[in-house]
């Protein structure tokens, strides 16, 4: 009943033609799931939103693929990887769904009819089409640091996604729900090795320290709702970010605290820059890396 | 081609896991339902263990190749998102097949609750037996290992390094 390799069982159900990897489409990760939009709801803004929170993932995925053979040690690498592929996993549904809602940018300029859409969003969008935040571009300096960064941006993204199990839009709901268990285990993983660092040596505290001097100012952004969020979480839809910021603040001081470092004062609060495709020198460099191969080989089979 | 009418539910059940090929996807709780349509089509549901589980795409094409090969012309497979996969789902055989493919079966998942989800700061409580030479005295060497599902630990009674699929 089975095949000698998956690849031979991949070659004959795409009748023999040997295409089975990027831009054949074969794995729509929504198939069979009922994308319509519920009623009362924008699809743009839907879509809109979606690409945000799809953003957040792909981009920090990115960066911690950075860390891939050069971790300070195997286990570690394996889980930076294993959050980053669930973080990519999470990426693909939301863009799957951004372009089910009908969102595609001018991503279509550049990928061809056979690139589905989550791959079109994700290799054939300009950096101002981007709509991450900061927190997720920006390098990710050295190992304290990145797991600094990694404790911000998973408890801010499960606090949103543990609402967003409530989301009137199924599939979102649905998406939201799988996440909880991943970014809890990646929040509890990188708050563990946040306590070791920080209540560990002096050298591990002051890069430790140095970390969270880094990524702080980056949390200015995250808690001013766009229009699309606050029109999206008046239709029960999304979730105002501005509702999560006590939630994500008490983690990171208890955090903090029980790691015997120092929490700087909160940042003054603006919109975000990154939602509305604003972005530093350092998003072109990681798209370029991201996006090479594919722009490169727009119809590659391997 | 064969005139015995196979019932494809017996089909789809023998397709395994392309990563824990001890498994078969009925066992692993992937595999949701089996049902033939009014116009004959075998539609299959099944549902991702993890969010970026990379194994999707093969076990959708074992199940259509599987299909295919026992004389059913149309099959759809779909997915389904929720509820969420659990490691509750594995069955009782399935935990066997895994200790007995050396890897250790995952304790109880979790309760899900709503609202905030609390901070675990503490060591990983999870405790799981020596799959090789069954002592309970084992420690965890990594919450994360070769694949998304599975934590690294080692026996401290045989010294042997196991997997163990973590609860979710």
């Amino acid at each position: 009943m089975h095949e000698e390799t998956v690849y031979d069982a991949l070659d004959t159900a795409h009748g023999g033609e040997g295409q089975w990897a990027f831009g054949t489409g074969f794995d729509d990760p929504l198939a069979g799931v009922d994308t319509t939009v519920p009623d009362g709801v924008e699809p743009a803004d839907l879509g809109a939103y979606c690409l945000m929170l799809g953003d957040d993932a792909l981009v920090l995925c990115q960066r911690l693929t950075e860390w891939a053979t050069r971790a300070p040690e195997l286990e570690e690498e394996v889980a930076i990887a294993n959050c980053g592929l669930d973080l990519l996993g999470q990426a693909r549904l939301l863009l799957a769904r951004a372009g089910s809602a009908g969102v595609l940018g001018r991503s279509r300029r550049h990928a061809t009819d056979s690139i589905p859409d989550e791959d079109a969003l994700a290799y054939f969008r300009d950096p101002d089409e981007f709509v991450h935040h900061h927190l997720v571009e920006a390098d990710g300096g050295d190992f304290a640091q990145t797991m600094v960064r990694l404790l911000v941006a998973s408890t801010f993204r499960l606090a949103l996604f543990a609402q967003l199990r409530e989301s009137r839009d199924p599939v979102l709901s649905a998406i939201a729900a799988k996440g909880v268990p991943e970014l809890t285990y990646h929040r509890d993983h990188a708050a563990r090795w946040v306590l070791r660092l920080g209540d560990g040596t002096s050298e591990s505290h002051r890069r430790a320290q140095a970390g969270v001097e880094a990524v702080w100012p980056l949390l200015a952004d995250l808690f001013t709702a766009t229009e699309v969020e606050t029109r999206l979480t008046a239709a029960g839809v999304a979730v105002d970010p501005a509702g999560v910021r006590e939630e994500v603040r008490g983690v990171l001081t208890t955090v903090l605290e029980r790691a015997t470092l120092t929490v700087p004062a909160w940042p003054a609060e603006r919109p975000s820059p990154g939602r509305a495709g604003e972005h530093t020198g350092e998003l072109a460099p990681l798209l370029a890396t991201l996006q090479g191969l594919a722009r490169e080989h727009p119809a590659a089979t391997w | 081609m064969s005139t015995v009418v196979t019932d494809p539910r017996d089909v789809a059940e023998t397709v395994t896991d392309p990563e824990l090929p001890m498994l078969t996807l009925a066992d692993l709780g992937v595999l949701r339902e089996v049902r033939t349509a009014d116009d004959g089509t075998v539609v299959v549901t099944i549902t991702p263990t993890y969010s970026g589980c990379p194994a999707m795409g093969v076990m959708r094409a074992d199940l259509v190749h599987a299909l295919h090969r026992a004389g059913f012309a149309d099959v759809d497979v779909r997915t389904v998102l929720s509820p969420p996969w659990s490691t509750d789902w594995i069955s009782e055989d399935g935990r066997r097949k895994l200790a007995e493919g050396g890897i250790a079966p995952p304790g109880h998942a979790p309760v899900r609750t709503a609202g905030p989800v609390p901070l675990s700061l503490g060591p990983t409580r999870r405790t799981a037996s020596c799959p090789l030479c069954g002592s309970a005295d084992t420690e965890e060497l990594s919450e994360f290992s070769g694949t998304a599902c599975k934590a690294l630990r080692r026996c401290r009674t045989c010294r042997e390094p196991f997997e163990h699929v973590k609860e979710i």
